[in-house]
């Protein structure tokens, strides 16, 4: 009541006033469980030509803010208080004909999944043509080449009639932003638009996004979950929880004096922001300092290469949708090796053949050419008895939480199966067993009898940890496995995951893309691209000194990069290589992931 | 004002939003597979308890036809009676034969339900293995047992069933149990289809790669991780086809080439009345209707279920 | 776009000759002597065992069997009946009417079933929606013959809107009732579909993000969401011409119209089995390259068909 009187006092003043605010708005969706608030109090403003981010974690409220912004909610949510001023003018409650006048012309959208967001069956040129003509603008063919020319994409003729699928991500989303800003609206949402994306072309598109919006002078509202990226692209930052905002304020302010714990908690565990280790025991011992607390000295002896690949080499067959085969080197004459008890990192963009890896150390698939050497034994002369004692050894964690449990498995059955499968103990000491392994990652033992679907991301990893846990194994292979959480959960299972390696001498393989995640939990890293390992060495002296250009633009790609002083290990990094370089897997070997 | 409060840094109060601690547990969830799930979200939906309800009664009539009607369905049977009106103790008159055809319907219900039940056991058994083998073993196999299922899918189940109902065998055997077997082996590629799909989307999620680096065997894997999860669309489908292969039958029968004339089936009865449909046409509907609430009452159930597993056909559109 | 048609005429060869030969030999190569098996107690002239036996080569082994009736079969050469009359010309004459047919139930129950399906699906919940629903599901319900019945006493005989039977004359007019009672079952399976890709499609993202374009309206609506929700509909509309063939069978005999179905349903009635195989593995042949046609259109409909990745 109070927020209104004040707006109505502030009326005549508003002219002058910001581009977009938001007064204490307030949306309720209609659940069969009754009415739920996702946004609550929610404020915000932001002026022409300004770039204002919302931080949250999935569920925080951020993106149904943008959406009753636009006036697209869902059918079942409705703005049920607080005001929408654009220009002064309350659009939470404006006609829907209003809203379509408004939509395009004044507030465009870009989206967050470019693979999902442009209709498969319209040629992008017609995409691009429909936006122009709804919005009065002219459509030809030289106003769309003009249109995608402008965000940046190469030949813009020959993309105009292209599909959607026959372009790769990164394209996709400039033709979503060509789109958004074809108009050119006066206030932009950008929803996520980089998540989707593999992390050197997440740089390449913000950037090319900032260009364009500051030209045109159109305030932003940049939508994100990554604190780092936020602090980096706008002046200010707005941090919302629980359908509320906790804090507000300028964006370096906000890093650097962060005043609600949730915000505290936020910039402590932002991956991207921290670059430390988060286990010291193991410390790298490349460098050649000594560890006091490291259990044994490591490289001493060959013996203590627990995993040894050489010249590892997969090819596969493509076959396209014609029937024609092309072959495909997914990895290319790989060696590295893994110290007892330390933590090697593999890191690379989406289809440099990381997890390729992966699999094939885990003896799911055979290599082409090359040994895998599993403390002292080559895995490929292994009998299939042979095989089964190797698996108790060594266990994987999966990138998606949501498929690496089986959804008929309750808890229980999911970290007792490996000991059913092996025949371990009997009922009752299978039962301890499991109860143990829950205590060890930090899960209640009243969750046994829960289903996946009960559980959060984070926790369903837990209960992957424990799995893979449950058998003993010597080596870990994580294949991505915080891609998928939210940061702070994400700093949760990577401390576990150190945890447990300090109290089990456990050796982990840690393939990821995020050099960010790599620094705070890896000893080694590898950096593959196209298939091949093009840099290997300590993780401090990669973070120092990266010799390969792959591995700069991978540096480069974190966001939030050299925003705060440089700290213990972190140094600043140099901008400006071409990110280019690092490229990313041809398109036909999408079948394979 | 406004301005000046964004400018600056902005703090809410603490108390306003307790902080909960990062990844919280739902304590209050309740522990349900997805098949209890299932089962609980069924349980409220008045499609389902309708054709539950009418399915019930199905059952019961077939179990217990004698519960229904006193009258035997063919004897006494007086040509007197032909196609007579109804009558105190013949609530729907007589047909041409001068039977009583409320008491013939009540005595059909057995053959088209066991040949429905039948024909899609028959299909569940070909159709889920063929589809699981197809899609979970994939290479050659798969190779051979698409091509086929191409094969049966080419041959519309009426056409074939006309071709497969001249064979010497099958004539001269005319039974529940032979027009079952026909529907079975011309229906079941609707059914692989479906299964091998639902096997290849499933055998590429990280459970059961996850499963398979535990040691379980490839075999296991399919049978406890892979199976389980493909059998919602095959549960959905079941009722569905069992619907069409009531009609199937009850089509078979009216051609004269279905079940034999010993056998009451409403098909017969509808080919029998065919000929009085501009005079006395109730003969007909009569056993029309019996036949359509059974398809009725099957499809209804498919489509609960389907709303059922589907987790967004219910819901109304989900937040964002 | 070659590559694809070259693929799919490709794949549909062992298609064909796999299903002719599961016809073939169901009916000739299971024990007894097909001849008198075809003909059940019925005993037909000796002139036509001897030209069965001629054309059939039953005196071969089964795959030269095989091989003649399928050479006989692609060029049309498809014998006599038991009245003498060559089958190629009988069906030269019916066929015509029997795709009239077809062709008019395709259009009634793609163009009502579409048209229902998308408004139902645009206005999900409301009495329209639930109307249609109910509706859809008591035509799925009822058998296609008995719809017939009632359609032919309804519209035929007590109106008086329609000729209750078609006879000789068959036009596009006059077989405006039986295609309609054709079409009823499968109208309601499109309705269904349609509805539920509708549904679907209105909540993908690329709608959204069309709304956010500034588009609205009748434009949105058929390009973004009735044109995907068409991909299903057609994928169905071929997989469905089998059923039409089978209800074409029926539908023939009820309304007297002078058909191919109506032809198998007497040669059944007859016990004629050599005419019942010839028809069956020409309707099956026409399948075929229906449903290929219609895998062209589906590529035609989803870019992402047709062009290699």
């Amino acid at each position: 009541m109070k927020s209104l009187d004040a707006s109505l006092n502030d009326e005549g003043s508003e002219v002058e006033g910001p581009l977009l605010e938001i007064r204490d708005l307030k949306v309720t969706f209609q659940t069969p469980h009754g009415d739920f608030d996702a946004v609550r109090d929610a404020h915000l403003s932001i002026m022409s030509g300004e770039t204002v981010a919302m931080v949250g974690e999935s569920g925080s409220g951020k993106s149904t803010t943008a959406l009753a912004v636009i006036g697209l909610l869902p059918d079942n949510g409705r703005v049920s208080g607080g005001q929408i001023l654009l220009n002064g003018e309350d659009i939470a409650h404006a006609s829907e004909r209003r809203m379509i006048e408004l939509r395009g012309k004044t507030i465009g959208m870009v989206p967050q999944d470019p693979m999902s967001n442009l209709n498969p069956v319209w040629k992008i040129g017609y995409q691009v043509s429909e936006a122009l003509r709804a919005n009065g603008k002219p459509a030809r063919h030289s106003d769309v080449a003009r249109v995608l020319e402008e965000a940046g994409l190469p030949d813009p003729g020959r993309c105009a009639r292209q599909y959607p699928h026959q372009l790769s991500g990164g394209m996709r989303q400039r033709v979503l932003i060509a789109i958004g800003l074809s108009y050119p609206p006066r206030l932009l949402i950008a929803d996520e638009p980089t998540s989707a994306l593999d992390v050197t072309v997440q740089r390449q598109v913000l950037d090319h996004l900032e260009v364009m919006t500051s030209e045109l002078g159109t305030g932003t509202l940049l939508i994100t979950h990554d604190l780092g990226l936020a602090a980096e692209r706008a002046s200010r930052v707005v941090v919302m929880y629980g359908g509320r905002v906790v804090e507000s304020g300028p964006s370096l302010e906000l890093l650097l004096n962060p005043r609600h714990p949730y915000t505290q908690r936020l910039v402590a565990s932002a991956p991207s922001l921290s670059s430390r280790r988060i286990q010291t025991r193991t410390r790298s011992a490349f460098t050649g300092e000594a560890c006091p607390r490291r259990s044994r000295p490591r490289r001493s002896s060959g013996a203590d290469e627990l995993l040894k690949v050489e010249n590892l080499t997969k090819k596969f067959k493509l076959r396209s949708a014609t029937g024609r085969s092309t072959p495909f080197t997914a990895v290319d004459n790989v060696s590295f090796s893994v110290g007892r008890g330390t933590t090697t990192a593999i890191v690379g963009v989406s289809g440099s053949g990381k997890s390729t890896i992966a699999r094939m150390v885990l003896n799911l698939l055979t290599p082409t050419s090359g040994r895998i050497v599993f403390d002292g034994v080559d895995t490929s002369t292994l009998s299939n008895r042979q095989i089964f004692d190797f698996r108790r050894r060594m266990q994987p964690i999966f990138q998606n939480p949501y498929g690496s449990l089986d959804p008929m498995y309750n808890i229980y059955r999911t970290i007792e199966e490996p000991l059913r499968t092996h025949r371990i103990g009997d009922r009752s000491s299978r039962e301890k067993k499991v109860r143990e392994l829950l205590d060890q990652v930090s899960l209640p033992q009243s969750s046994m009898k829960r289903y996946p679907n009960e559980l959060s991301g984070g926790q369903r990893q837990r209960v992957a940890i424990a799995r893979a846990l449950a058998l003993d194994p010597d080596v870990i292979i994580c294949d991505e496995a915080v891609s998928a959480l939210d940061a702070l959960v994400q700093a949760q299972v990577l401390t576990l995951l150190g945890q447990l390696q300090s109290i089990l001498g456990l050796t982990y393989v840690f393939i990821a893309h995020d050099l960010a995640v790599v620094r705070q939990i890896a000893d080694d890293v590898c950096v593959m691209e196209k298939g091949k390992v093009v840099e290997a060495g300590p993780t401090d002296s990669v973070f120092e000194a990266p010799r390969h250009d792959c591995t700069t633009a991978l540096l480069n790609a974190i966001p939030g990069t050299g925003l705060l002083p440089p700290q213990v290990g972190r140094s600043v990094l140099t901008n400006g290589v071409d990110i280019a370089k690092c490229s990313h897997r041809p398109r036909a070997c999408r079948s394979w992931k | 004002m406004t301005s000046d409060h964004d400018a600056q840094h902005f703090v809410a109060p603490r108390e306003e939003i307790p902080l909960l601690p990062a990844d919280p547990l739902n304590v209050e969830a309740t522990h349900r597979s997805l098949w209890a799930d299932a089962w609980w979200k069924l349980r409220r939906r008045p499609l389902f308890i309708i054709s539950s309800l009418m399915i019930l009664m199905i059952i019961v009539v077939v179990l217990f036809p004698g519960l229904f009607t006193q009258t035997p369905p063919n004897e006494n049977c007086h040509l007197a009676n032909s196609a007579g009106p109804p009558v105190p103790g013949h609530p729907l008159g007589f047909t041409f034969q001068g039977c009583d055809v409320y008491s013939r319907i009540i005595h059909g219900t057995q053959a088209s339900v066991a040949v429905g039940l039948l024909s899609v056991s028959g299909v569940l058994v070909i159709g889920v293995t063929f589809g699981a083998v197809s899609g979970y073993y994939g290479g050659w196999i798969d190779a051979v047992l698409a091509r086929l299922s191409d094969i049966f899918f080419a041959l519309p189940l009426v056409l074939g069933a006309l071709v497969v109902a001249q064979l010497p065998p099958v004539r001269e055997n005319k039974s529940v149990w032979t027009v079952a077997l026909v529907i079975s082996l011309l229906g079941w590629p609707q059914m692989a289809r479906i299964t091998r799909g639902a096997v290849l989307e499933v055998s590429n999620a990280e459970f059961v790669t996850a499963a398979k680096s535990l040691g379980v065997s490839k075999f296991g894997t399919l049978a406890r991780h892979v199976l389980p999860n493909c059998m919602a669309p095959v549960v959905v489908l079941a009722p569905l086809e069992l619907g069409t292969f009531i009609v199937t039958e009850a089509t078979l029968s009216f051609l004269g080439i279905g079940l034999p004339q010993s056998v009451m089936s409403w098909g017969q009865d509808i080919a029998a009345a065919q000929h009085l449909v501009r005079t006395d046409p109730m003969i007909l509907i009569y056993p029309a209707v019996a036949l359509s609430i059974t398809v009725l009452s099957f499809i209804m159930l498919g489509d609960a279920l389907r709303d059922a597993f589907h987790p967004n056909s219910r819901r109304r559109s989900r937040k964002r | 776009m070659i590559r694809y048609l070259l693929r799919r005429l490709l794949q549909t060869i062992p298609v064909l000759i796999g299903t002719t030969l599961l016809v073939y030999y169901m009916v000739f190569a299971l024990p007894g002597d097909p001849i008198a098996a075809l003909f059940r107690d019925k005993q037909p002239p000796q002139s036509v065992i001897d030209d069965l036996r001629n054309q059939y080569h039953l005196d071969e082994p089964f795959w030269i069997q095989y091989g003649a009736f399928l050479v006989n079969l692609l060029t049309l050469n498809l014998g006599n009946d038991f009245t003498q009359q060559p089958v190629a010309s009988t069906l030269a004459r019916i066929f015509p009417v029997t795709a009239m047919l077809a062709v008019e139930a395709l259009i009634i129950q793609a163009v009502f079933g579409v048209t229902f399906g998308l408004i139902a699906g645009l206005r999900r919940g409301r009495v329209f929606d639930s109307t249609v629903l109910v509706v859809s599901l008591i035509v799925i319900a009822i058998p296609t013959f008995v719809l017939g019945f009632v359609f032919q006493l309804v519209f035929g005989v007590r109106l008086g809107w329609a000729k209750p039977t078609v006879g000789a004359n068959a036009d596009w007019a006059a077989l405006v009732l039986p295609a309609t009672v054709l079409g009823l079952a499968s109208f309601a399976y499109v309705l269904r579909l349609t509805r539920a890709s509708v549904i679907e499609n209105k909540k993908a993202d690329y709608v959204l993000t069309a709304s956010a374009k500034g588009l609205s309206g009748p434009r949105l609506v058929l390009t973004h969401i009735l044109r995907n929700s068409m991909i299903p509909v057609v994928t169905y509309l071929g997989a469905n011409l089998g059923s039409l063939m089978g209800g074409a069978v029926v539908i023939e005999g009820i309304f007297n119209v002078p058909g191919v179905g109506n032809k198998l349903y007497q040669a059944v009635l007859r016990g004629e089995g050599p005419t019942v195989v010839i028809i069956v593995s020409v309707l099956v042949l026409v399948f075929v390259v229906a449903n290929l046609l219609v895998d062209l259109l589906y590529a035609w409909l989803d870019p992402r068909i047709r062009y290699d990745k």
